[in-house]
């Protein structure tokens, strides 16, 4: 399994557009990397680049530490699976995945071997011999993988292979993606525009928007302590709350920040003292934000609508006729009705904070670490029941 | 009256099938007229049977014979589907250049193509009996395969272009990275899967190249070379005032045949090469 160094890859399509800006990235041996962001961000343009398909207008490609940029695909030894799968639709499904086999010139008993340990992996065998017109999406899309895994490649490359798929059968072909990656040990990197994707499925994702790389981490490490806005707002659905404030005191270990109601928040946020004074972003994640009693409670809300999912509920809340209605999770069955006076509180643990520039001030890591990796039995982050308020009768 | 709606459909398909009958009868009536004159000799060519009467095999004996059509037969086979062999290479390569990869004046190129198709093959005559000439190739097969192969390209390339635009990048860029040459590519990938238009664009260069008579009127002399619709125009009777109309007919319906068995087996194929791109597949 191969790793890849891109050093500051550029892309331009003529004089003046720049499509792919100047991008560093290192991926390990094995490592499964998930390349999101927004439609016209250039991951499909950067995949393809990586894969040979498209021409490196500046900057470095390495696959083990061998320059690639001039390499054929089948030279720099990638397996591409496309979104809209792409078989050959006169040839079976042996063929379609014998062909790149036949064509390196294998002997044909490797080809065999190789053939039918993919389809053994992937539930092909009884589908060997079908044409691709006679197969249902998911069965054509495991083919192309099949396709992929019978060349052996040093490199694994999805474009979004799960966006032509159905609701259900996108989750099945999921786990099937990371159960394929635990058993074979490649190294993916996979695309996507959907972050439920990336969160499930990357061991560390790459951020991408308009051309340039927002963050690399792991899916919690970007939940948790985004760089930016961009990346705050893009990761975790509903989307993070933002509010606009202002620096009132800046500080090394605690912050003051006013938002616009007047009321003051302390977070746990170092600022520098060149900040205070100036505008700020207040975010906070959908599920942290708690109920108080409105008697008694900082904030006050008049809520818009609510959304009644089963297992959780989303509150709207009504952020005045400029704003965004902020989002309230929780994990439960609600009572609270549209109309009604809310009282909530922030808490300041859970709080971020962004400059004027949109980039995050850098927010304390969590002592216990990464709640994965304590394993069952660490304490959750733990959900406030919602405390009634005066408005429920 | 007014017809229930039973009636009314069956009134349809009444009428649907009595317009087929009349349009099936009017296409087909002078191919069997042919057969029918074929199987008569003598003074009976002139009388109005419809049905045969007499079966006079002689003609067809005849037609294959020493002075008939069996070695133009030969010679027009071999021009056609030389013809066909060539076009279908040389259009197949064109259509990809054409269709796939982005040149500067690639729409210039292909109106161009477009344009030289029009010209009247009577105005090029002159012109290319030079070439012919100059090339040597005068009263041989190959400057009838020359001058067929370039009046079938325009129309083949179009075709075929057209056909290649409707085929997915994406298909082109998997055959890519498992390694695909350019050749590979054509040979393998693409044209498999254009079949049916090959086929359909075959077959009419075919039987243009077996039809034509002004060329291989113009540019073949010796009884040896000449192909099938001049040798069936120079067949002689016993005296310069009779046409031999037995004769010619058995020729006709001899030389006939093959195009037909070539219609009939690859019918299927013609009518989805046709409307293969009118719906994406």
């Amino acid at each position: 399994m191969a790793q890849l160094t891109l050093e500051k890859l550029n892309k331009r399509y003529g004089e003046s557009a720049e499509v792919i800006k100047a991008i560093d990235l290192q991926v390990d041996s094995g490592e499964f990397v998930v390349i999101v962001g927004p439609s016209g961000c250039g991951k499909s343009t950067l995949l393809r680049m990586i894969a040979g398909l498209e021409d490196i207008s500046g900057g470095g490609m390495y696959i083990d530490g061998a320059y690639v940029n001039d390499d054929t695909p089948s030279e720099r030894g990638i397996g591409m699976v496309f979104q809209s799968y792409a078989l050959y639709p006169h040839m079976s499904v042996y063929e379609n995945m014998a062909f790149g086999l036949r064509l390196a010139k294998l002997p044909a008993a490797e080809i065999a071997r190789r053939v039918e340990e993919a389809a053994r992996i992937l539930q092909l065998d009884p589908l060997l011999q079908r044409r691709p017109k006679d197969l249902s999406g998911g069965q054509r899309q495991r083919v192309a993988i099949g396709r992929a895994i019978a060349r052996e490649p040093k490199l694994f490359l999805f474009d979004e292979p799960l966006s032509n798929l159905d609701a259900a059968l996108r989750v099945q072909m999921r786990m099937e993606i990371a159960a394929l990656h635990r058993r074979l040990r490649s190294t993916i990197i996979y695309v996507t525009h959907d972050q439920v994707e990336a969160m499930t499925l990357a061991q560390r994702i790459v951020v991408l928007n308009r051309g340039h790389v927002e963050q690399v981490g792991t899916p919690l490490e970007l939940y948790d302590h985004p760089a930016n806005e961009f990346v705050a707002q893009f990761i975790g659905s509903p989307k993070m709350n933002l509010m606009p404030a202002t620096l009132v005191r800046a500080g090394s270990t605690e912050s003051i920040v006013r938002l616009r109601n007047g009321k003051a928040q302390s977070v746990p946020i170092a600022t520098p003292a060149s900040a205070e004074g100036g505008p700020v972003k207040l975010g906070i994640r959908p599920e942290h934000i708690e109920w108080s009693e409105v008697a008694d409670a900082p904030h006050l809300a008049d809520v818009l609508f609510v959304e009644h999912m089963g297992n959780e509920t989303y509150h709207y809340l009504d952020n005045g006729p400029a704003g965004e209605p902020w989002v309230v999770r929780n994990p439960h069955r609600s009572l609270v009705s549209p109309g009604d006076t809310v009282g909530y509180v922030l808490p300041p643990e859970h709080c971020h904070l962004f400059d004027a520039s949109g980039k995050a001030f850098a927010r304390p890591r969590v002592e216990t670490g990464d709640v994965r990796e304590a394993g069952v039995g660490a304490p959750p982050i733990a959900f406030v029941e919602p405390r009634r308020t005066n408005a429920i009768h | 009256m007014k017809l229930t709606r039973k009636q009314r459909a069956f009134a349809n398909q009444l009428w649907i099938y009595l317009a087929a009958f009349v349009v099936g009868v009017i296409c087909v009536f002078p191919f069997y007229n042919a057969v029918l004159t074929s199987l008569r000799t003598g003074q009976e060519l002139f009388l109005a049977n419809y049905l045969p009467t007499t079966f006079h095999w002689e003609n067809y004996v005849n037609a294959l014979g020493e002075n008939g059509v069996g070695r133009s037969l030969l010679n027009s086979f071999v021009v056609a589907t030389v013809t066909v062999g060539m076009c279908l290479t040389v259009s197949i390569t064109a259509a990809f250049a054409l269709a796939r990869v982005r040149f500067q004046g690639r729409k210039y190129v292909l109106f161009t193509i477009l344009c030289v198709s029009m010209f009247p093959q009577v105005a090029v005559l002159s012109g290319m009996f030079e070439l012919v000439r100059f090339m040597g190739l005068y009263d041989s097969l190959g400057a009838l395969i020359l001058s067929y192969t370039t009046f079938s390209l325009p129309f083949t390339v179009w075709v075929l272009t057209t056909f290649m635009r409707a085929l997915p990048v994406e298909l082109e860029e998997a055959a890519i990275v498992d390694g695909a040459g350019l050749w590979v590519i054509i040979t393998r990938v693409f044209a498999p899967i254009m079949g049916p238009s090959l086929v359909t664009t075959g077959l009419l260069a075919f039987i243009g190249a077996w039809n034509e008579f002004m060329f291989a009127l113009t540019f073949i002399i010796s009884n040896e070379n000449r192909t099938v619709p001049v040798a069936i125009g120079m067949l002689q009777g016993t005296s310069q005032y009779e046409l031999p109309w037995g004769h010619i007919m058995a020729a006709s319906v001899v030389v006939t045949v093959p195009i037909i068995a070539l219609v009939l087996i690859f019918q299927k194929r013609i009518v989805s090469g046709l409307t293969a791109g009118a719906v994406k597949g």
